[in-house]
């Protein structure tokens, strides 16, 4: 028989206020088991913590339960005073009468009733408890960083910087990823280039950091601390080691005709080829699906002019397997497609573009040698409209539900870069709200409206209407006129939704990390564990996890790299003990609850039993404790009831519900 | 193959050219249009109040003699089309329509959108194939520059009517390029002519329809087709020194070469082969 | 409930429509082509039901200038769809005895050799009950 203390807590007015607590200790006195009550303020203060330290050892308890807040908020605090009284950490239950009690009732005879039953349920389940043991595993102090964008960066760097190995893993051939593209940033208007280069450079060069570019992840197994994954380094084409970087063979070769991914598909690239000028690492690629050689075995002229001699068409994918202790997802996000926004014309007129596609115009590097140009004649361009919310914040089933958040920033940017650089051209934006909650943001916003005479018109866009004469009639709204609006424009641009990068949907399949019905990773809590996913030791990096501007991307990837940095930097980990475990007698080996195992934790084995004196091998269910988050789904599956967990023991819980209908 | 056919009021009366040009042609393209018995006006217009049931069984009606036949219901009047292939999406996917129309109906087997609606452009491109409609035309449109008008309703709502990209059609265009003519695009293509506010404004209508011949003869076009009796109305109805309008199956009849087994029934039958 | 929260509650009926999803983007008359015709606009439709001021839109002429194109609905990014308030409110009008904007009468003036039999249901069924 256990002795049992209970301590009910009244946080103040909290619970005290609705909960009648000194009823809930003197009800608890009637439990079985139970040789101890109290109540106090403040359990979770250090007075309440040494209360119930206290009454353990004089009492000799053997298990206690604290009728307080959400376990979410302090288990962990009450686990660890009890330990340091000599107590088992999991003979320690929550009955959690704030949260399920006492802030949703408003009657106190009805809330103390629901009280005393919460309190019951956890006292009959602490008669239940046996002492737990966690166990322990190693960790690799090796990261993974899943993406070569600036998110993916900057973790990369801050890992490494604190003295572990990083390989990042990036599909295109260079590291860079979206912020690369983008000509300044907000809000200071830096070049994106100047910025960005230095950090890619410090990456190549770290001596601890790896760069697999043209790679991608393949397979991922094992669990935190201890990750096996398989990297798919595409053949090149191009050896590494002896190419010089010198670009001839882009220059010489005759496939040119393929669009540029960098130009978003405003110019066209070579076969061979390298994204952009400061790639890294700067080696081209043969893209073999439009190279002359590959396609009809007839070319070459890359290995000709190759000085070098760096180029091999024989080269074959590699497979690198590598163990890690941490994986950082920071695989970043594109714009929607719009072929379902005909109304804006973007797929009947070259001169309405997406905000990128502007991006990369206005790039000194850009397909118009960063001349504001009109991409169907050339001209130059005097009025141009600019359009918010192009998919995002839609209730319907063609965009995107979420507000896309950077777009406000940039199109501000965008205006008032072409007024500082072109005065003679008109711009107007077509905005549904501004929203510029940052630093110095909506001072920068302003700055657009008042300094550089922007026209913002509250309303949104209609229709693009093409012209005869080339030129674009928008139809809009104003309204805070309350008029129709037509205007002729030489150019649209169309803040596009962002969304995650498709590929991810795949990657966190692999890593069995959850993701939301966009396609964002979710993380663990969405305020005080922001960059964890929910499964251990895969971390968060930038906008695979919701849209967020540079500084923030930065800000999140720091915190990432610290999050892996914490895991790393420990030896040994210790494991939660509340797994699951099938009795050997009674499994069948039917499969059912693996296929339920959210986290590939349930493998089989044949094993000897002895039944009753029968020995036989039978097929058997084995759960790696290590990847098991005890979430109970393959308990509740199990045909056969062989499947049971710690802790959450299917007596235990029954018992509860037994106090419950009491 | 035999498809059930829905022409509608209009089709009989005003716009029977529309009708002829479509059966005679159906004829050469080796498919038959079978009129179902005792078909009810549609009403013109899709009833958009949640709560209307009686406006819709004329199509529920239709809708379950094809059922019955085991045939596609084919349509060909922009109005009809719209109409019908929405009520259809009601009686299979909202319930409470479902059951009261059933009520009404009091068919041995309950009506529940079972029909496939295939308007005769669809019947073209999905069934024929424009590939096929190219390889039959024996007097094609070689040089001449047309201007699909698609209007409202065969495009509108997208999601219900699932005829095309609502925004950018490409059918009608398609079907220019079969019988040999190169279509014209244009971005009024798809804004409304007006519809039945020309009876009581007239003034209305004429500027929309002005707007759309605008847009058309500006972008290059000779002519205007289109699938709408009442959108060929408005059209030339309003047209100051605009384009002329065509029923699209009056140039399918000609490119195939069976003009003649439709009976003449337009006056200025020699224009089109004349321009 | 007073009149005027019935008569919005009737019109949220018909329509279907729940005006509290619109986010007052104004795309539904940035898309109309009737937009000038109409006093209230295919926008303010949608805020005249939130605050129930279901009077000013059965006498609005913007019942009669609506051509049903689809266009606010097809467009609007938040499942509003304006369009359907307005053919509600008109539904309230023609439902009513006496709610009728088309009469027998006047047709004699109105018609003319051309007109197609599609013309006259249609506008029969908006018009009239």
């Amino acid at each position: 028989m256990q002795r049992v203390g209970v301590f009910v807590c009244h946080c103040g007015s909290n619970i005290a206020a609705t909960v009648d607590v000194k009823k809930v200790a003197e009800m608890a006195l009637m439990e079985p088991g139970v040789v101890h009550a109290e109540d106090y303020q403040y359990m979770c203060s250090e007075a309440g913590q040494a209360r119930i330290q206290e009454a353990i050892r004089e009492k000799q308890l053997t298990g206690i339960v604290v009728c307080s807040c959400s376990p979410r908020m302090h288990e962990t605090t009450f686990r660890t005073a009890a330990q340091r009284a000599g107590l088992n950490p999991y003979m320690v239950e929550i009955a959690n009468i704030r949260e399920h009690c006492s802030w949703i009732h408003k009657d106190m005879e009805e809330a103390t009733k629901k009280a005393v039953l919460l309190m019951r349920a956890a006292v009959a389940k602490v008669n239940l408890n046996t002492p737990l043991r966690p166990g322990e595993s190693r960790v690799t102090k090796r990261a993974l960083v899943i993406g070569g964008g600036i998110a993916g960066i900057q973790t990369a760097l801050d890992i490494a910087d604190a003295g572990y190995e990083v390989d990042i893993v990036e599909k295109t051939p260079s590291i860079g990823g979206r912020m690369s593209q983008l000509d300044k940033t907000f809000p200071t208007l830096d070049c994106s280039a100047c910025i960005l280069t230095p950090k890619m450079v410090e990456a190549n060069a770290h001596e601890r950091i790896t760069i697999y570019t043209y790679s991608e992840v393949e397979k991922v197994t094992g669990f935190v601390g201890d990750f096996t994954v398989d990297i798919r380094k595409k053949a090149r084409s191009v050896d590494m080691n002896k190419c010089t970087g010198c670009g001839v063979c882009q220059e010489k070769c005759p496939s040119k005709k393929t669009p540029s991914e960098f130009n978003r598909g405003l110019s066209t690239r070579s076969a061979i080829y390298t994204p952009f000028a400061q790639a890294i690492p700067n080696v081209p690629v043969i893209d073999r699906e439009h190279c002359i050689k590959f396609q009809t075995g007839k070319c070459g002229v890359c290995a000709k002019v190759c000085q070098a001699g760096a180029i091999d068409y024989e080269q074959k994918d590699e497979i690198i397997t590598q163990k890690y202790g941490a994986i950082v997802v920071a695989t970043g996000f594109d714009m929607i497609r719009l072929d379902d926004y005909d109304e804006y014309a973007y797929s009947q007129s070259k001169d309405v573009v997406t905000s990128l596609e502007l991006e990369r115009i206005m790039n000194a590097a850009g397909p118009t040698k960063g001349h504001l140009e009109r991409l169907s004649d050339g001209k130059a361009p005097k009025e141009i409209v600019f359009i918010q919310c192009v998919g995002s914040r839609c209730a319907d089933n063609r965009g995107k539900s979420y507000c896309s958040k950077i777009c406000c920033m940039y199109t501000a940017k965008h205006a008032m870069l072409i007024r500082d650089k072109y005065p003679d051209v008109n711009v107007t934006v077509f905005y549904i709200d501004v929203r510029t909650p940052g630093k110095n943001f909506d001072e920068f916003y302003r700055r657009a409206v008042e300094e550089y005479g922007v026209n913002y018109i509250k309303g949104q866009v209609g229709k693009v209407i093409p012209q005869p004469d080339g030129r674009l009639l928008v139809q809009g709204v104003d309204l805070i006129d309350n008029r129709q609006i037509l205007k002729e424009a030489d150019m649209v641009v169309l803040a596009a939704a962002i969304e995650p990068d498709p590929d991810v949907r795949k990657i966190a399949t692999m890593l069995t990390a959850s993701i939301d019905t966009n396609n964002f990773l979710t993380e663990a809590h969405a305020k005080l564990r922001p960059v964890e996913s929910p499964t251990a030791g895969i971390f968060l990096s930038g906008v695979c996890q919701g849209p967020k501007d540079i500084p923030e991307t930065v800000s999140q990837a720091g915190a990432a790299a610290v999050k892996a940095i914490g895991l790393l930097a420990k030896d040994k980990l210790l494991t939660n003990p509340c797994t699951a475990h099938s009795d050997e007698l009674l499994c069948n080996g039917c499969s059912q609850c693996a296929n339920v195992c959210p986290y590939g934790a349930i493998s089989y084995e044949d094993r000897q039993v002895n039944d009753h004196g029968i020995r036989e091998v039978r097929r058997i269910a084995v759960v790696n404790d290590a990847l098991c988050q005890g979430c109970g789904a393959c308990t509740v599956t199990c045909p056969s009831g062989a499947m049971d967990l710690q802790g959450f023991s299917n007596r235990q819980i029954l018992a509860e519900v037994d106090a419950l209908c009491r | 193959m035999k498809y059930s056919y829905y022409p509608g009021c209009t089709l009989r009366n005003k716009a029977k050219a529309l009708d002829d040009y479509a059966r005679a042609s159906a004829l050469a393209l080796g498919f038959e249009l079978e009129e179902i018995s005792e078909w009810q006006c549609c009403g013109g217009v899709y009833p958009l109040g949640s709560d209307e049931i009686a406006t819709k069984l004329s199509s529920v009606r239709a809708l379950n003699a094809a059922k019955e036949k085991g045939q596609d219901l084919v349509t060909l009047c922009s109005a009809c089309h719209h109409v019908i292939k929405r009520v259809n999406d009601d009686m299979k996917n909202v319930e409470d329509i479902r059951t009261r129309a059933n009520n009404y109906m009091a068919l041995e087997e309950p009506y529940a959108g079972e029909t496939t609606v295939l308007h005769f452009l669809e019947v073209l491109r999905d069934r024929v194939g424009f590939d096929r409609l190219k390889e039959k035309v024996v007097h094609p449109f070689t040089g001449k520059r047309i201007g699909a008008y698609y209007g409202c309703l065969l495009l509108r709502p997208g999601r219900i009517l699932e005829f095309d990209n609502p925004e950018n059609p490409r059918i009608m265009e398609d079907f220019i390029r079969a019988i040999g003519a190169e279509p014209v695009l244009y971005p009024y293509r798809n804004e409304c002519c007006g519809g039945y506010v020309s009876l009581k404004e007239a003034e209305l209508a004429k500027g929309m329809c002005d707007k759309i011949h605008k847009s058309a003869s500006g972008f290059g076009a000779d002519m205007l087709i289109t699938a709408c009796p009442l959108c060929m109305y408005n059209l030339n109805k309003s047209q100051t020194g605009g384009l002329p309008v065509y029923y699209f199956t009056e140039l399918l009849a000609r490119a195939l070469g069976v003009c003649e087994a439709c009976g003449n029934s337009r006056e200025e039958d020699g224009e089109v082969t004349s321009l | 409930m007073t009149a005027q929260k019935k008569q919005a509650e009737q019109i949220k009926e018909i329509s279907g429509v729940n005006p509290l999803k619109c986010m007052k983007c104004g795309k539904c008359s940035a898309s109309c082509p009737s937009y000038n015709e109409m006093d209230i606009k295919p926008h303010q439709f949608v805020s005249y039901v939130i605050n129930e001021d279901i009077e000013a839109l059965v006498h609005s002429k913007s019942l009669w200038k609506c051509l049903s194109c689809f266009a606010c609905i097809e467009r609007c990014p938040r499942d509003v769809k304006p369009g359907k308030l307005i053919d509600a409110a008109r539904q309230l009008v023609v439902r009513k005895k006496g709610g009728d904007y088309l009469s027998p009468d006047e047709m004699a003036q109105l018609l003319d050799p051309e007109i197609p039999q599609q013309l006259l249901v249609s506008a029969f069924r908006r018009y009239r009950r």
